[in-house]
């Protein structure tokens, strides 16, 4: 025996669930189930009308398969309904064969809906709305579309959020959607003679088409395969495509052959000199440290600049008596043009404050004053900076210190130790003692504040940042001057 | 001039800029009646030229008016093309006429560098106030970003834009100051800098409060010049694994150089080097989603090969590695095989907990079998051993040449 279910319409969602829900719950099997669309023809055989589906017993089924199911229900072939019933036994068998996909009944209708989904997806591309003068002297926007699934109402919510405040219509062979600026009114389809034949604007549109066409790059199948040509006959810049074709090659062929063209006799005017931010502050580059600052931020002494995004310049007071010298900027350094402002950065600030100094009285900088790195996908890993690095950027350290005339310098790591004493040295052997720089200023090591970030285990942290804490008072003891208050 | 002859100049002096993307973005529309537009995450390619170019956006400059001499650009300051200026409302109505018809996603509004760079981007910064906060359009704009322009205008550009872009044009700084010699690249790339700041300070203020002003929601992209000078593939994607890593751009484009009308004397002028370009996009795309280095893919040569894709080339060369048992591999390995893409790989890692996968179950992933097969094991199919060893194989993978394009 053959039930016959009907459903309200192409995409009847509801109704089918309720068949479906009914019939699965009486274990009838597809092969006796005849699915039909109020309205459609029918078949040879009449088939018994099924029992109207019982009480609400029912069953869950996982969500994803509902979600698949309101796309797929739209697709044209008049077998979806009876594969998704047979989908919904087999998830009824087993829950998860949704993500399954090499399963041949999974793969079909998750084609189907794929299909759908392209269709709505390429109806929101093609629809191409005209206006037209209403009697109340408003516009009133309306395209005429040809999609292949029945889609009409599954595309529609997106022009409303699009187009709310406009009036327009879409009309299709099989159904049409209208929009008042208050509700979505569905109707049936209309004849194509329904919709206007033109718009002024789109001779503009046309224009912008060929123009934005470059015909020494012609690829027209991949044009084709993003915009069949099933869709042309509607898209009012389509009838460009022939003739913009057809051309291409002579306008290529005539580009390249071309003689090179002679500068134009009166150009455009001259450029200015560059506004950019180094060559305002190069005007505007006062003092000897400025002139430094200008200077390094063309530096090309080794190829640190190339990756880099700038040289960053030490910061702090003319005539700070104590600078502090890190060992390279790091990447928020790098974007921002400026020494210390990343998370290690931030940590030398609190151990500064907690120390009792100011860090607005204080000189900082680094060593190496490009960042040197490696790229690994979105990020930049910091690369510890060679002896050539270290010795080609020596001369502005050198400068910074020459025009500061700082009393005490503090190494930060052991970069800024080899680069003030001239050679490698392990930070060991120096910290808690006062040494000399090449400048005769008195100098004092300790770590480096990103040493402290990188220091695993807690309690060994917490130590060794209350040691960094303890060489800094040291620092204010030693130049009072700096200290806060 | 009227509009027409404007649009004609104005939109053929910005072909040569490849992005036209209108993804990525915040979701919004207009349902509650005010302004007009929507985005909902995912671009619309609305229209597609016969260079396979997707048409999302009005791409336009606000004037090919130029004091830059850039040699390889349409619009530099020695050129004859025709020179055009579009009034800000004009650019404005366009827009909108052509948004109401569903032509376009929004705009993609740059300049040619007039009188100075922060009088340029005042001018493009104007043009989206206009539409964001005159004419409530909650489309999508993207605006060119002038380098150096001031603090308070690029604030002010990602208030209204959802994409920034500067273009780096050229992958060295030798190749800018040869082709474009009042460029600098110190500013190009202190931009860049800027904008990355600014966008993650956007995103941690976001989470902070929901009220927190946004800035350019789906990112920043430049792009490069292929072929116009020069420099290898090699260096081509060390400067893109270099941009990615410092300034989190959303995409490099390439763009394959192509001869223009007034061509400068400096400059090669011969065809797009199209299929390089498109080795570059596969490239890039193994550098962002399959764990790649430019290392592993860009040859000591310097060139990508241009018969077969780099995939597939670096298979080539690491037979050892293959086949893979795709019952078993992990999803790093199996991101290396030729034919399977990112998609076929989740859906392979997903299914394989149910049940073995076999050959007739590839063609149901809709992968290139005939690619695939030779480097994987299954349950009923193993590669002859002197398949992956043979020098054939090679042969047998190449995409039949074919001519590039045909006409209709």
């Amino acid at each position: 025996m053959t039930y016959l279910a009907e459903l309200a319409s192409p995409v009847d969602l509801e109704g089918w669930r309720r068949w479906a829900r009914a019939f699965a719950l009486a274990g009838t099997p597809g092969e006796a189930i005849e699915w039909r669309v109020a309205g459609e023809e029918a078949g040879l055989f009449q088939p018994e009308p099924a029992p109207l589906p019982g009480a609400e017993a029912g069953f869950s089924v996982p969500r994803r398969f509902l979600q698949l199911a309101e796309t797929a229900i739209c697709h044209r072939d008049p077998e979806r309904f009876a594969l998704l019933y047979a989908l919904l036994q087999a998830v009824l068998r087993q829950r998860d064969i949704l993500a399954v996909a090499i399963d041949p009944l999974v793969a079909r209708v998750g084609g189907m809906a794929k299909a759908v989904r392209r269709d709505i997806h390429k109806m929101h591309a093609f629809v191409r709305f005209r206006a037209i003068e209403d009697e109340g002297g408003g516009q009133q926007f309306i395209a005429w579309f040809e999609p292949e699934h029945h889609i009409v109402e599954a595309a529609a919510p997106f022009f409303q959020r699009r187009f709310a405040a406009m009036r327009w219509s879409i009309l299709t062979p099989e159904r049409s959607v209208h929009w008042d600026g208050v509700e979505l009114r569905f109707a049936d389809g209309v004849p194509r003679s329904a919709a206007p034949s033109e718009d002024a604007l789109e001779e503009l549109w046309r224009s912008y088409y060929a123009a934005i066409f470059n015909p020494a790059r012609l690829k027209v199948q991949a044009m084709r395969s993003e915009m069949p040509e099933k869709y042309w006959k509607n898209l009012p810049e389509a009838r460009l495509i022939r003739p913009l074709v057809e051309n291409a090659e002579r306008r290529a062929r005539e580009m390249v052959a071309a003689m090179p063209a002679l500068p134009n006799p009166q150009p455009q005017r001259p450029a200015m000199p560059s506004l950019g931010a180094s060559a305002m502050a190069e005007a505007q580059a006062v003092t000897r440290l400025e002139e430094l600052r200008t200077q390094a931020a063309g530096c090309r002494n080794c190829p640190l600049w190339a990756p880099a995004t700038q040289t960053v310049f030490g910061e702090g007071p003319e005539h700070a008596s104590v600078v502090f010298v890190g060992e390279q900027p790091g990447d928020s350094e790098d974007l921002k043009g400026r020494p210390f402002v990343g998370p290690a950065g931030q940590l030398f600030d609190r151990a500064l404050g907690e120390a009792g100094l100011d860090r607005q009285k204080v000189y900082v900088t680094n060593a190496v004053k490009h960042f040197k790195f490696e790229p690994r996908g979105k990020r930049r890993i910091h690369q510890k900076p060679n002896t050539g690095e270290i010795r080609a950027c020596r001369p502005w350290l050198t400068g910074e210190l020459a025009t500061i005339r700082p009393k005490l310098v503090v190494a930060l790591g052991a970069t800024a130790v080899q680069s003030l004493i001239g050679k490698a040295t392990s930070l060991r052997s120096v910290r808690g003692q006062v040494l000399k720089t090449d400048n005769d200023a008195e100098m004092m090591a300790t770590v480096h504040p990103s040493y402290l970030l990188r220091v695993p285990d807690e309690a060994l942290r917490a130590s060794e940042y209350a040691k960094f804490v303890e060489d800094l008072r040291l620092v204010g003891e030693h130049d009072p001057s700096v200290r806060m208050g | 001039m009227d509009v027409q002859s404007k649009l004609e100049i104005l939109a053929d002096a910005a072909k040569y800029d490849a992005s036209c993307a209108s993804s990525g973005t915040e979701k919004r529309h207009s349902a509650g009646g005010k302004g007009i537009g929507s985005t909902e995450g995912m671009g619309i390619c609305h229209s597609y030229a016969p260079d396979g170019r997707c048409i999302s956006l009005l791409k336009i400059l606000l004037t090919n008016a130029c004091m830059f001499d850039c040699r390889y650009c349409i619009n530099r300051s020695s050129s004859n093309v025709r020179r055009a200026r579009f009034t800000v409302r004009e650019v404005v109505d366009l827009t909108l006429d052509f948004y109401r018809r569903n032509y376009i996603e929004g705009l993609f509004l740059s300049s040619g560098i007039i009188r100075s760079p922060d009088y340029t981007m005042e001018q493009l910064v104007l043009v989206a106030r206009t539409l964001r906060v005159g004419h409530g359009f909650r489309g999508y704009i993207h605006l060119k970003t002038i380098p150096d322009a001031a603090p308070e205008l690029v604030a002010e550009a990602g208030l209204h834009a959802d994409r920034l872009s500067i273009n780096i044009e050229l992958p060295t700084e030798t190749g800018l100051k040869t082709l474009a010699p009042e460029k600098d690249v110190r500013a190009i790339r202190r931009t860049m800098g800027d904008l990355r700041v600014r966008l993650e300070e956007a995103t941690e203020e976001k989470r902070r409060s929901v009220r927190a002003p946004r800035f350019a929601p789906a990112g920043q992209s430049t792009q490069m010049i292929v072929g116009a000078d020069g420099a290898s593939d090699r260096t081509i994607l060390d400067t893109s694994a270099n941009l990615y890593g410092s300034y989190r751009l959303k995409r490099v484009y390439y763009s394959a150089f192509s001869p223009i009308p007034e061509a400068s004397a400096s400059l090669p002028l011969a065809a797009p080097p199209l299929l390089r370009e498109h080795r570059l996009y596969q490239a890039d795309w193994l550098l962002r989603f399959y764990g790649f280095t430019v290392d592993e893919i860009a040859p000591a040569s310097g060139m990508l090969p241009l018969d077969i894709d780099p995939k597939l080339a670096w298979a080539l060369q690491h037979r050892d590695r293959f086949p893979l048992d795709l019952n078993r591999a992990s999803r790093e390995e199996l991101l290396r095989v030729p034919g399977l893409g990112t998609r076929s790989v989740e859906r392979i890692l997903s299914a394989r907990r149910y049940r073995q996968v076999r050959s007739d179950d590839l063609a149901r992933l809709r992968v290139p079998v005939g690619k695939v097969l030779p480097f994987v094991v299954l349950p009923d199919h193993r590669p002859a051993t002197r398949l992956l060893d043979g020098e054939r194989l090679v042969e047998r993978l190449r995409p039949p040449a074919r001519q590039l394009e045909l006409g209709l």
